[in-house]
C-alpha cells in the first residue's frame, strides 16, 4: 500500500554524518562523506543516545 | 570517572550491559548509564564477548590482523570510557 | 592506512546502510497501552480519550512482554492515552522490569502520588516522562486542558521529593511555548529533571491544530539555535533533524527517520505501525495477535522491508542539504497531504511551502484511529473547542452511553 504513495526505492549512497564516540555529529559538509575516510580513522564503536532516534515520544 | 584504558590488563563485558547481535555487529546497552553503543564489526563483538576469558586485551587482540589493531584498540578504549567493558576483578580477590 | 575503490568486507558501513538488513529487534519501541485518557489534549498524536473495547488483555500484554524479552528489546517507551489509567498498569510495569525489559512511561501525572513516586524511585529499569506543553499554566492548559498544569507539577514535585533523579519532562514545541524554552529548562532544573522537547506532528488530533500551532519559520530557527546552545542537557528524540538543514552544527542523534527501521509502534489493540506518529493503514505493518506475534511482524512485514530499503530521496535528492535532513519526517508529509518523496512541510529552505498551501484545502488523510472524547472535538473542520479535563472517576457530561465510551477510569472487572 505504501508503494502507491512513495517513489520507487533505488539504492543510492546516503552519506552518514561522522560521529565521535559521544554521539556528537561532526559539523560541516566535508565530514558528510564518511565512507571516503581512511579505514584507520573509522570508529568501530559509535554511541547514540537511547533518546536519539526519531519515532518515539 | 572510569580509569584509563590499559590494554595489558584483563577486561570483561560489564554485567550491567546487554549485548545483542545484529547483522552489522551488535548493539550494547548499559542499563545503568542508559548509553547505547553500536559495535560495527562482528569480529569486534566476538572479541568483546571473549574478553573475560583472556588474561589481557593485548592477548585477545592476537586473533585480530595487525593492521586492525589500532582501530580495535580505539574501539575498546571507547567502550571502556563508556563503562561498557570493565577491568576484570583482581585475581587476588577471587575466592 | 588509506583505502579507495570498492568496499572491502571489513569496511564499516554508514548506519543507514546497516539498517537495510533489518535489526534483530527495534532499538526503541513505542507501545501505547491504552487509548483511554483523562485528558483531551488538542494535539494528541493518538487521538486518545475513550478506551477501545478490543484493547489487549492483561494476558496478551504479558505475552508481548515475553516476546520483547526473548527479542532482547532493551527498552520500551510506554504511552497511550494515559497508560496509568489501566488498572493493570503497575502489575505490567513490574512484570516488564522483572524480565529486564526497561520501561520509560509517558504520563500526564494522573496517578503519581507521593507513594507511587517513592515506589518508582526505588525500581530499577524504570524511567518516567511527564508531559507538559508550557512553562506557564496559561500556555500549557490551552493545549492540555484546565487543571493539567497543576496535575503535572504535583507529579513532578512528588517525583523530586521521592528522589527520582533525572525523570523527563517532555514538551511538544508549539508557536506558544517556543518563547518559554528558557523557563522550561529552569523548570526542569527546579525538579532535578531532564528537559525533552519534541516536534509537533500533524498526527492524530494534531492534524486539526497543526496550522495554528506549529512553530513559525523564525521560531524553527530559534529552536535550532537554542538546541545548539543548550542541547547538551536537553533531549529531543531526534525529532528536529529536519532543522539540520539550517547548516552549521548538526544536532545529536541518528538524524534519520526511524520508522520501521529502528523504531515502531504497538498500539492498544495490538496493531503494529511504523511509527507512533503514523497511525494509519498506510503505515500499518501487522498485528501482534497474528500467529507470528510481534517478532513475526518486526522481521517479516512487507511494509518494514520496504522502509528498510534505502530510498532515492526523490525530489529532495538534488538539494544541497539532503544529507543533513534526509527529506524530513514521513508522518509530517503524509498528514499534511504532501508526497512522501517531496519536501517536509516545514522544510527550512521553504521548499515545502508551496505544496503545503495547495494541499491544505485538498483532501488530507485522516487518522486511522479516533478515540477522542465526544465533547472535545469537532472533526468537521471547525476550530477545536477548549479541551476538557474529565473529573476523576466521572464520565464527561454529554458522552453518549455506549460501552466503548465508558469512563476510562472505570475499574475493569
Amino acid at each position: 500500500m505504501l508503494q502507491d504513495i512513495r517513489a520507487d526505492a533505488s539504492p543510492a549512497a546516503s552519506p552518514s554524518p561522522g560521529t565521535d564516540v559521544c554521539g556528537n555529529l561532526d559539523a560541516g559538509p566535508e565530514t558528510r562523506h564518511a565512507e571516503d575516510a581512511p579505514i584507520a580513522n573509522e570508529l568501530l564503536v559509535e554511541e547514540v543516545s537511547i533518546d536519539g532516534m526519531c519515532g518515539v515520544y | 570517572m572510569t580509569a584509563p584504558f590499559e590494554p595489558w590488563r584483563g577486561y570483561r563485558l560489564n554485567p550491567a550491559v546487554a549485548l545483542r547481535r545484529e547483522p552489522f555487529g551488535a548493539l550494547a546497552y548499559h542499563f545503568g548509564t542508559r548509553r547505547l553503543s553500536f559495535l560495527k564489526a562482528p569480529d569486534l563483538v566476538d572479541l568483546v564477548r571473549g574478553l573475560g576469558s583472556q588474561r589481557s586485551v593485548s592477548e585477545a587482540l592476537a586473533a585480530i590482523p595487525d593492521e586492525r589493531h589500532e582501530a580495535y584498540l580505539r574501539a575498546l578504549a571507547a567502550l571502556a570510557a563508556a563503562d561498557m567493558i570493565v577491568p576484570q576483578p583482581d585475581q587476588s580477590e577471587m575466592p | 592506512m588509506t583505502s579507495s575503490g570498492p568496499a572491502r568486507p571489513d569496511r564499516v558501513l554508514p548506519l543507514v546502510e546497516q539498517f537495510k538488513g533489518g535489526l534483530a529487534a527495534p532499538i526503541c519501541l513505542t507501545w501505547e497501552w491504552t487509548y483511554a485518557c483523562n485528558l483531551s489534549c488538542t494535539h494528541c498524536l493518538s487521538s486518545s480519550g475513550r478506551r477501545d473495547p478490543a484493547e489487549l488483555t492483561t494476558a496478551e500484554m504479558r505475552s508481548v512482554i515475553d516476546e520483547l524479552r526473548s527479542m532482547q528489546v532493551f527498552y520500551v517507551n510506554v504511552g497511550g492515552g494515559e497508560p496509568t489509567v489501566r488498572p493493570d498498569f503497575w502489575e505490567l510495569l513490574d512484570y516488564a522490569v522483572a524480565k529486564q525489559v526497561g520501561v520509560k512511561f509517558s504520563t500526564n501525572g494522573l496517578r503519581l502520588d507521593a507513594d507511587r513516586a517513592r515506589r518508582l524511585a526505588a525500581t530499577d529499569y524504570v524511567d518516567v516522562q511527564v508531559s507538559l506543553d508550557g512553562a506557564s499554566r496559561e500556555v500549557n492548559d490551552a493545549i492540555r486542558g484546565p487543571g493539567s498544569y497543576d496535575m503535572a507539577l504535583r507529579a513532578m514535585a512528588n517525583l523530586a521529593e521521592a528522589g527520582m533523579e533525572n525523570f523527563k519532562i517532555s514538551v511538544v514545541m508549539t508557536r506558544h511555548n517556543v518563547p518559554e524554552l528558557d523557563n522550561l529548562a529552569s523548570l526542569a532544573d527546579r525538579f532535578g529533571a531532564q528537559l525533552r522537547i519534541t516536534r509537533l506532528r500533524p498526527s492524530g488530533r494534531g492534524a486539526d491544530v497543526w496550522y495554528e500551532l506549529h512553530p513559525t519559520d523564525q521560531q524553527q530557527r530559534e529552536i535550532y539555535r537554542w538546541l545548539v546552545d543548550h542541547g547538551d542537557r536537553v533531549l529531543t528524540g531526534d525529532s528536529f533533524f529536519h532543522l539540520n538543514a539550517l547548516g552549521g552544527t548538526a544536532l545529536p542523534g541518528l538524524n534519520l527517520c526511524g520508522a520501521g527501521r529502528v523504531v515502531c509502534l504497538i498500539d492498544p489493540v495490538g496493531d503494529v505501525y511504523a511509527c507512533p506518529f503514523a497511525i494509519h493503514d498506510a503505515f500499518k505493518a501487522g498485528t501482534v495477535r497474528a500467529p507470528g506475534g510481534f517478532a513475526g511482524v518486526w522481521r517479516t512485514a512487507p511494509l518494514f522491508a520496504e522502509l528498510r530499503t534505502e530510498t532515492s530521496g526523490g525530489a529532495c535528492r538534488s538539494c544541497s542539504e539532503y544529507s543533513a535532513c534526509q527529506g524530513g519526517c514521513m508522518a509530517a508529509k503524509f498528514f499534511t497531504g504532501l508526497p512522501l518523496d517531496g519536501p517536509d512541510p516545514e522544510c527550512v529552505k521553504g521548499y515545502g511551502a508551496g505544496g503545503l498551501a495547495a494541499a491544505r484545502h485538498a483532501g488530507r488523510p485522516k487518522a486511522g484511529q479516533d478515540h477522542s472524547h465526544g465533547i472535545a472535538f469537532s472533526r468537521s473542520g471547525e476550530p477545536p473547542g477548549p479541551s476538557r479535563v474529565l473529573a476523576l472517576g466521572m464520565p464527561g457530561v454529554g458522552i453518549p452511553a455506549k460501552p466503548c465510551d465508558s469512563s476510562p477510569l472505570a475499574v475493569m472487572s
